[in-house]
């Protein structure tokens, strides 16, 4: 009998799917994957997702895009890949074979980016992506074609930053000594590896240098070194939660630094809101031009139809991602994923974040690579081309 | 000195992880895997109340330790009972629970996400340096540590010193002899999977002001709870307590003397070192 009951409701549940499947005509479908619980969801949840929400949303609202002369909606497919390489693997796969989507958005993460790249490449999907950093990009991109970055390279990131001390301390406002932490993770290891020559090489003295487990609960110790050591400047290359953690400390510590730098969610809303006065001066990665009114118009759509405002680094450029797909889909008229994709390489695309122009390695050259907390806003200091950088200030006390 | 002391204030957020799991897993016999999620629960209900209306941690304690209870209490007459009634062993009532309460876990994983999204959360509270012998430490590290202190002792007096603890403790040791001498050890057990329910929702309240945490973030704390509970030895509130100091002052003189990037390593390696030389835990029981 129960047997009988299961079989009902799975022929019921099948019937459904095909009327939905024609339903679902005039409809265009994006597949979206990301982490929505693990370690990197806090992360996705500004970054990723919000953004797709709300281009959803408005594109829907004037009636869909026009594909041909056909307006046609879209519909989102979303998967939890929960911060693990195999399930965004599935993820995609399922997407692509299983629920027919006609593009398949980038995860989110370097990490992620980089383990789904042989499936988008395997399965046809131009992979589009927004919140990874790589120095491989050539590499990468003569192994898989259609993978494009938009976010830049570690190394300009580190670069950047480096300058930005060098600067400060040849202009004699800073002194020599440089305390660098890392989170113990890919991301950490890497930039931690790629700064620490680059910091001697421009004359720093390393005064203090370590790394720590993803979710040490107990960061005061790494500080009570850091302070001991007496450092000019404190550079961390950390994760969300010991981003908040580090500076936490270094205020109930004193730290009396003139450059404190923080990496992934010093860009966050949520980092201004905790510390509020006290965020003024701390640099982090990305930034942006928080005087452009394509930003400006951009955060505050954001904040309206999400509730929540997008970050100062990579909302944007996950925002601008979809305006592409939504460009060059209008432009050619057609779903083909080819065509496409090759006129994405082929042509420039004006975006919230600017005009984004791919160069021959599916390169997106100009962006943004050091921040700073200025007056309630983490504005841009330093980019690979990027207009509206402002000058560094230096950070005074705690208060 | 500073050492010590940071390690002290270490060992007390261990001690806040870790006493409810000890107390549901050493009276009620239930493997708690959602733990964590209890706790970052309880930490959610922090940062609501504080950033929504100004309430002070301190006070929203006084809130959720009743609603955490009763919550706790639900779980268990509803999802537990029911396998604590058909389990043949302990070992069997064990296996069922574990799988149970991780799935637990996902569900209530996935409802924070639903209900207030998977973004991190964190205010500022007592967020200020207090000297101490001459070393800054953070207020708020300082008040946690209190109030582990203060709830350890009264969890010890309550199940040491008083007839409902010692009920506690005879369903602990042997529930078939418990239910001999006239205690009822169902409403026990469920009394006591409450409590520790509302225990580690307590401590998340108290932890939420100085860690940053997200709907996701649990199964770290539920590992560390485990680890701790295992090492001080089931149904033994010293034994968490020991087993807690040493964790915390063991990780912290680690990362001053060794490493940062070993505490994990550390933590993991006094866990198996006590496997090896003492498998009940440190006041633990051999198993007969």
């Amino acid at each position: 009998m129960k047997r009988r009951t299961a079989l009902k409701l799975a022929t019921a549940l099948a019937a459904m799917s095909i009327a939905g499947a024609s339903f679902a005509e005039g409809t265009i479908t994006f597949g979206a994957v990301g982490p929505k619980t693990g370690p990197l969801a806090g992360g996705a949840v500004v970054t990723h997702f919000p953004n797709i929400q709300l281009w959803k949303e408005e594109v829907n609202a004037r009636g869909g895009l026009n594909v041909g002369g056909e307006m046609m909606m879209i519909e989102v497919i979303e998967y939890d890949d929960q911060t693990n390489p195999a399930e965004t693997i599935k993820a995609v796969t399922r997407l692509a074979t299983q629920d027919n989507a006609d593009f398949i958005l980038a995860p989110y993460s370097t990490g992620l980016n980089l383990a789904a790249a042989p499936i988008f490449d395997r399965l046809g999907y131009p992979q589009i992506t927004s919140t990874a950093t790589t120095d491989q990009a050539e590499a990468l991109h003569a192994q898989f074609d259609n993978i494009f970055f938009t976010l830049g390279t570690n190394s300009d990131i580190v670069g950047d930053a480096v300058k930005i001390l060098s600067d400060l301390r040849d202009a004699g406002e800073i002194g020599n000594r440089i305390a660098m932490v890392n989170v113990a993770d890919a991301f950490g290891i890497e930039l931690a590896a790629a700064a620490k020559p680059a910091f001697l090489a421009a004359g720093f003295e390393l005064v203090y240098e370590t790394s720590y487990p993803l979710g040490t609960p107990d960061l005061s110790p790494i500080m009570k070194a850091a302070k001991a050591a007496e450092p000019d400047a404190f550079v961390a290359w950390s994760y969300p939660p010991d981003t908040f953690g580090l500076t936490e400390q270094a205020i109930i510590e004193e730290l009396d630094v003139k450059v404190f730098y923080t990496a992934v969610a010093t860009a966050f809303p949520a980092f201004g809101d905790r510390f509020g006065a006290a965020a003024e001066g701390i640099m982090g990665i990305g930034g942006v031009n928080t005087a452009s009114p394509e930003f400006q118009d951009y955060a505050a759509r954001h904040l309206e139809v999400t509730g929540q405002a997008p970050d100062y680094w990579a909302s944007g450029m996950m925002y601008a991602t979809l305006q592409i797909y939504e460009q060059a889909i209008e432009a050619t008229g057609t779903l083909d994923r080819e065509v496409i994709t090759q006129y994405i390489k082929d042509n420039a695309f004006e975006t919230v974040m600017g005009t984004i122009d791919f160069d021959e390695n599916n390169n997106n050259n100009e962006f943004w690579t050091v921040g700073q907390w200025q007056d309630g806003e983490f504005k841009g200091l330093a980019s690979t081309g990027r207009e509206g950088a402002v000058e560094p200030i230096l950070k005074s006390g705690w208060e | 000195m500073d050492i010590i002391i940071t390690g002290l204030l270490l060992s007390g957020t261990y001690a806040l992880i870790a006493m409810g799991l000890n107390l549901q897993y050493g009276v009620a016999r239930i493997m708690n895997l959602a733990n964590g999620e209890m706790l970052v629960v309880g930490g959610f209900a922090a940062f609501i109340l504080f950033t929504g209306g100004g309430v002070s941690p301190l006070l929203t304690l006084f809130l959720v330790a009743p609603v955490a209870f009763f919550l706790n209490w639900l779980i268990y007459r509803i999802m537990l009972r029911p396998l604590v009634n058909r389990a043949k062993s302990r070992g069997a009532l064990e296996q069922d629970a574990i799988l149970t309460t991780f799935g637990l876990s996902f569900v209530m994983v996935g409802l924070m996400i639903w209900g207030f999204g998977g973004d991190y959360f964190n205010y500022s509270f007592l967020s200020r340096p207090i000297v101490i012998f001459g070393d800054n430490f953070g207020l708020n590290r300082v008040v946690a540590f209190v109030c582990a202190v203060a709830l350890c002792a009264a969890l010890y007096l309550w199940l040491n010193h008083s007839r409902a603890g010692m009920a506690i403790r005879a369903v602990a040791v042997s529930p078939e002899s418990a239910r001999l001498v006239g205690i009822d050890v169902p409403k026990l057990s469920a009394r006591a999977f409450a409590l520790g329910g509302a225990v580690t929702a307590v401590g998340g309240v108290i932890i939420s002001t100085f860690l940053t945490l997200d709907a996701s973030i649990g199964v770290l704390f539920t590992m560390k709870a485990l680890i701790i509970v295992i090492m001080g030895g089931v149904g033994d509130v010293r034994g968490t307590i020991i087993a807690a100091l040493i964790l915390g002052v063991g990780e912290t003189l680690v990362a001053t003397f060794i490493d940062p990037g070993l505490t994990l390593a550390a933590a993991y390696a006094m866990f198996i070192l006590i496997l090896l030389f003492r498998p009940q835990g440190l006041f633990g029981r051999r198993p007969t």
